[in-house]
């Protein structure tokens, strides 16, 4: 019973790094159609960014974590959306597709071939000796994890439900057309997307750097997690990324505990597999999608 | 005397097509290899631009359909059956199998029919690396025979490539008849405008059905002939990635152009060849081209064969038929 408790915070914890990736996936294809293959990259970009900031040149935490998500926002933010999206959003979902296919190589082998093939150590942001709590063991570590996942998520709902800017990007996100006929700057919201999807998959990246390494591929295994969370979840909506993620974190820790080790990568490839059977909008997706 | 000499000025780049398809006969051992799986992306390409490019549905199911083709020779061959057996096994699965894979097609749009298609290919890779009895497993099948016709054999790599260039030639002139003929109409009516489509008495259902079904049988029709070539086949090479590089090659070559899947195979196979020179580098490059290559070309390559060919001369009135209409490229 303790096993199971640990194991489910455990999943929880890497589940909510997934789920801040998949919520920034799912922002991107709300409000500008972007299916975003280099969802991966954009954590592993901040990544080495905070390798950079705080390990070679050693800036003081505070410090190196700003100019992480400065720098990120910067380029996998704005100027992702200012050089490539804003040019091919003219032109359709698929050369859009294939671009963000060729981003994520692009990063991916850049930092491969202009840094290094190997994995970096990057150390532990919180304390390694676990809590006591009674007879359980709790690590600070992924306790932390789901605490700062969660005050980002909870932040960004707040900003998507409580401000005007939210309230335009959920405009945006159900009718393009009637927004831009309201008034509201879609091409602003855009980027104003961009720019928060890049702050998330910073954070993520900070979060995860000590439980993964930093290595220049661990973004396709990354990438493809949030893109299944998302699908499990329902595409159309955060919350459903939100649930997705979790559930995809929760099932493959029980699964490798459980089951095998090796059964870890394919316990969320089942969840996948089920719910495009059974509920392709997903599991907490709405049906408007489907066409009639 | 016109209607000869538009024959003719359709027969020339056919002409020039086949001597230039001729020429890696002289090649060496690897380059006939690399110009072997140019034909299979070829056969490959033309399926998925048929499905993506014509009736504007997308599939990421491509490396599956594959996979069938591939292991209907491998295990067909095992027990003594003709290659074409196979090739015609394959052919039917991917067709068989792209119905049923379609059929959501029906009812769901774009990236819906993305992410069914991606489990679908998902699904098969599992099934490919967990039947051991049948397909060998993660080990996979090796020593596939190349096919011959009694004294005739195709074993050696020269005899091969001829071989998969008759195959070729087949699958280019049936997709050139089929897109010519009231279906590709049909198909072309469809991606731009479903309603209005249904509303000149084209049926939706049938139509997309077959799209999809007819691209997924070339695809088997290509993982057939991909099989032998290397005498050995594992589940690796049926994954997603395989069926997102034969999207990224439809969609640089030129989606729904004819000539775009031949631009597209030679350009996914002959680039990183050529670019292998540079080291590490080419994967670099290659990913810095295929984002320019979207953002000055989003139609695809198939612009600047266009440019090449209105410098030479006016532009024949035969390809017109073939020609996409300005929003080719939306598929939102």
């Amino acid at each position: 019973m303790t096993d199971l408790f640990q194991l489910l915070v455990a999943g929880i914890s890497i589940g909510s790094i997934y789920a801040m990736t998949a919520i920034g996936f799912v922002l991107l294809w709300q409000t500008s159609n972007t299916i975003n293959f280099a969802q991966g990259e954009f954590v592993v970009l901040p990544a080495f960014a905070m390798v950079l900031f705080w390990m070679v040149f050693r800036l003081p935490f505070a410090a190196a974590l700003l100019a992480t998500v400065l720098l990120s926002t910067f380029l996998l933010g704005f100027l992702v959306r200012r050089f490539l999206v804003a040019r091919l959003l003219q032109t359709g979902v698929l050369p859009l597709v294939i671009a963000t296919i060729g981003l994520s190589l692009f990063i991916r082998y850049s930092l491969q071939q202009f840094w290094t093939p190997l994995a970096l150590p990057f150390p532990p942001l919180f304390s390694r000796v676990p809590m006591r709590l009674g007879t359980l063991l709790l690590s600070w570590e992924e306790l932390m994890n789901v605490l700062f996942a969660g005050a980002a998520i909870g932040a960004l709902h707040l900003f998507i439900s409580r401000t005007k800017l939210g309230w335009a990007m959920q405009a945006v996100a159900q009718n393009r057309t009637l927004a831009t006929v309201l008034g509201i700057d879609v091409g602003r919201l855009v980027t104003i997307t961009f720019v928060l999807n890049a702050a998330l998959t910073a954070m993520a990246a900070i979060l995860i750097a000590p439980v993964y390494l930093v290595k220049y591929d661990i973004g396709i295994g990354l990438g493809l997690k949030a893109f299944y969370a998302a699908i499990i979840g329902g595409f159309n909506q955060i919350r459903g990324a939100l649930l997705g993620g979790l559930l995809v974190g929760i099932v493959e820790t029980l699964a490798a505990a459980y089951v095998s080790g090796q059964f870890r990568d394919a316990a969320a490839l089942v969840i996948l597999i089920a719910v495009l059977l059974w509920k392709p909008e997903g599991l907490w997706g709405v049906k408007e999608e489907w066409a009639s | 005397m016109t209607g000869a000499r538009r024959s003719a000025r359709r027969l020339l780049p056919l002409g020039v097509l086949s001597l230039l398809a001729l020429v890696p006969l002289t090649f060496e051992q690897y380059k006939l290899y690399v110009a072997s799986l140019t034909l299979v992306y070829l056969v490959m390409a033309i399926g998925l631009n048929l499905t993506l490019g014509y009736a504007g549905q997308i599939s990421l199911a491509h490396g599956a359909f594959m996979a069938f083709g591939s292991y209907a020779v491998a295990i067909l061959g095992q027990r003594g059956a003709p290659f074409e057996l196979g090739v015609g096994l394959g052919a039917a699965l991917g067709f068989a199998w792209g119905l049923l894979v379609g059929f959501p097609a029906l009812k769901v749009k774009h990236h819906f029919l993305a992410m069914v298609t991606l489990g679908f290919n998902i699904i098969v890779f599992l099934v490919l690396r967990n039947w051991e009895w049948l397909t060998g497993g993660s080990f996979g099948i090796s020593g596939i025979a190349r096919p011959a016709w009694g004294a005739i054999s195709f074993q050696s790599d020269r005899a091969y490539y001829l071989y998969m260039l008759a195959w070729a030639a087949i699958v280019v002139a049936s997709a050139y008849w089929i897109l010519t003929s009231r279906w590709g109409r049909a198909f072309r009516a469809i991606r731009e405008n479903e309603m209005r489509a249904e509303a000149l008495g084209v049926s939706l259902r049938n139509y997309k059905l077959m799209a999809f079904a007819i691209g997924a049988a070339y695809a088997g029709v290509g993982g057939a002939l991909f099989a032998p070539l290397l005498g050995y086949i594992d589940p690796g090479a049926y994954t997603l990635d395989r069926s997102i590089q034969f999207l990224m090659m439809v969609v640089m070559g030129g989606l729904g152009r004819f000539e775009g899947p031949f631009i597209g195979a030679i350009l996914v196979t002959v680039l990183p060849e050529v670019l292998r020179a540079s080291e590490g580098l080419y994967l670099v490059i290659y990913a810095l081209a295929v984002m320019l290559m979207m953002l000055f070309m989003p139609r695809g390559l198939v612009g600047v064969w266009d440019w090449v060919l209105a410098r030479l001369g006016p532009a024949p009135a035969a390809r017109a038929p073939l020609a996409p209409p300005p929003d080719a490229a939306r598929l939102g």
